[in-house]
């Protein structure tokens, strides 16, 4: 069980430095807050013609809501907005245990190896803070 | 009681304790044959009801050594204990220019609602910071407690680093500048005898449910001089003598601060609380767990990776309270390894923000005891924090 959710995948990508960063021409920037916990990460992003040319993020909090950051950065970088926002979608609801078919999930690439959060409540809000900052960034269809 | 396949080293008693039998007997045996409304009914189960809610107040009376049953107010919790003390006298006798001096070691519960007394009075809310032990610093207790000071209001023993305040002392010098003092007793009640005639406070603030009581309880105790001359904090029935169109004059004490129909139920798991806390003794809740506590805080000191918060003090100033964090590992994932262990912590801030961002730490984990814990309830949260950084692939 335990070792389902620490794989060394996630324990890389919860220490990963690249992706800690602030952009010099953010265009979106938005912070997302687990208050009971502590978790704490804020989202740049530099969007144009509706993609999303490159994101980042500093912050800290727990592994699991750290790498799960990390890895919404890769995936998401280089997408469309409206396909990031489905893949974010699709996250989330992977991490609910609405979705639970590998198929279904292959989107999510690497993210999808969080999918066992679903079965610790206690951890679905680590797992989801960094998707939830991205759908609620205002501003994601502003042209810059 | 298991907990992920293991038999449950239950360490969180500082958030809230496990309850005995006795007490769930009690509040069973309340709503099986007891239940009604109190103070209303002229009725036997009436009287019944009243009778388990007014002696459960005489046996707070006795259990923190106060004058008079008048002085002792049920309350959800210390929480709304707090916050009655805030609105009641806080916002009729704190004024524009004043000073509320607080600690850096509060719970949100004895902090947010000074701010929001300051903010509305136009007062200035100050603080008392830490020495290298973690001791409340003299020279900040003499330089900012001042004639300008209207309240004192301080945790006897914090809920982070389970450092004990000598209540009584800040009590007279509060007295001394003319300012009242608030007490938060929610971590001390349960675990050290506390005589409010003694430590000579205006208000105590403590929980039933962190002290084998049920959830939904707690109590206020304030000076019974104090208490008559305070505005009622919530309005409505049972706290009424007259009642008019226009007008009001409100019951005698304790009942000017009890509107509406009142946890009788819950009185009732309170005072089989006590009954136990009593049959058990202060002097060997004290012994057992300082004999706990100072194992622990010994093992987890020979383990270099783990960074201890609170623990240089001496230690019969320190109750069951254990601060700490595993290097390198967020706390949140400390406690899922310790969980998936059957060791129940607690990780995150402890409704202690500016505490945290204080020790320069964003969360911490803790470890908190209570009498029924055992030795072996510890060496189960030793040999699980050895496991932590193997799990987190940093061995």
């Amino acid at each position: 069980m335990l070792e389902d959710i620490y794989t060394e995948l996630i324990a890389e990508h919860s220490r990963a430095t690249e992706n800690r960063r602030q952009l010099p021409n953010a265009t979106v920037k938005e912070r997302g807050h687990n208050p009971s916990c502590g978790d704490d990460i804020t989202l740049e992003m530099e969007i144009s013609d509706g993609v999303i040319k490159d994101a980042a993020f500093i912050g800290q909090g727990c592994a699991i809501s750290q790498a799960s950051t990390d890895m919404m950065i890769e995936l998401l970088r280089g997408k469309k907005v409206d396909d990031a926002k489905k893949l974010a979608e699709l996250f989330i609801n992977m991490i609910k245990g609405n979705i639970t078919d590998d198929d279904a999930l292959e989107p999510l690439d690497e993210a999808a190896a969080l999918k066992n959060i679903a079965n610790m409540p206690a951890r679905v809000k680590c797992a989801t803070l960094a998707w939830h900052t991205f759908l609620n960034a205002k501003d994601l269809e502003l042209k810059p | 009681m298991k907990m992920n396949g293991h038999r449950m080293a239950y360490l969180d008693n500082s958030a809230t304790t496990q309850k005995p039998e006795s007490v769930v007997r009690a509040i069973c045996g309340y709503y099986g044959g007891c239940n009604a409304n109190p103070h209303r009914g002229v009725y036997e189960l009436s009287v019944k009801a009243t009778k388990i809610y007014e002696d459960t107040r005489v046996k707070v009376q006795k259990f923190i050594n106060a004058k008079s049953p008048a002085e002792i107010i049920f309350t959800k919790n210390a929480t709304e204990a707090l916050n009655l003390v805030a609105f009641s006298y806080g916002l009729h006798n704190v004024n524009a220019g004043d000073e509320i001096l607080i600690t850096i070691t509060e719970h949100h519960s004895n902090l947010v609602t000074w701010q929001m007394v300051a903010k509305a009075k136009g007062a200035t809310l100050n603080y008392i910071y830490l020495d290298a032990d973690g001791n409340l610093s003299e020279k900040d207790i003499a330089e900012k407690l001042t004639s300008r000071t209207k309240i004192l209001a301080v945790t006897q023993i914090s809920n982070v680093l389970g450092l004990k305040n000598d209540i009584k002392t800040l009590a007279a010098q509060a007295h001394e500048v003319g300012a009242v003092i608030v007490a938060d007793g929610a971590q001390s009640v349960p675990h050290i005898p506390v005589d409010v005639q003694d430590l000579d406070v205006d208000f105590l603030a403590f929980s039933a449910h962190k002290m084998l009581g049920p959830m939904g309880v707690g109590v206020l105790y304030g000076r019974e001089k104090i208490l008559e001359n305070m505005p009622p904090f919530l309005s409505g029935g049972d706290m009424i003598e007259y009642v008019e169109e226009q007008d009001t004059t409100f019951a005698e004490l304790p009942n000017k601060f009890e509107a509406g129909t009142q946890n009788v139920g819950g009185a009732a798991g309170l005072s089989a609380a006590i009954d136990y806390i009593n049959s058990i003794g202060f002097s060997e809740i004290e012994r057992i767990e300082k004999e706990l506590t100072d194992y622990a805080i010994d093992e987890l000191k020979k383990i270099p990776y783990v960074e201890l918060y609170g623990c240089n003090s001496a230690r019969d100033n320190k109750i069951g309270i254990i601060t700490f964090n595993v290097k390198e590992v967020h706390p949140h994932d400390v406690a899922t390894i310790l969980d998936s262990e059957g060791v129940a912590i607690r990780a995150g801030h402890h409704c202690a923000q500016p505490l945290m961002n204080y020790l320069g730490q964003n969360s911490t984990c803790r470890a908190s005891f209570y009498f029924y814990n055992t030795i072996d309830d510890v060496n189960r949260l030793i040999d699980a924090i050895k496991k932590v950084r193997t799990v987190m692939h940093l061995n």
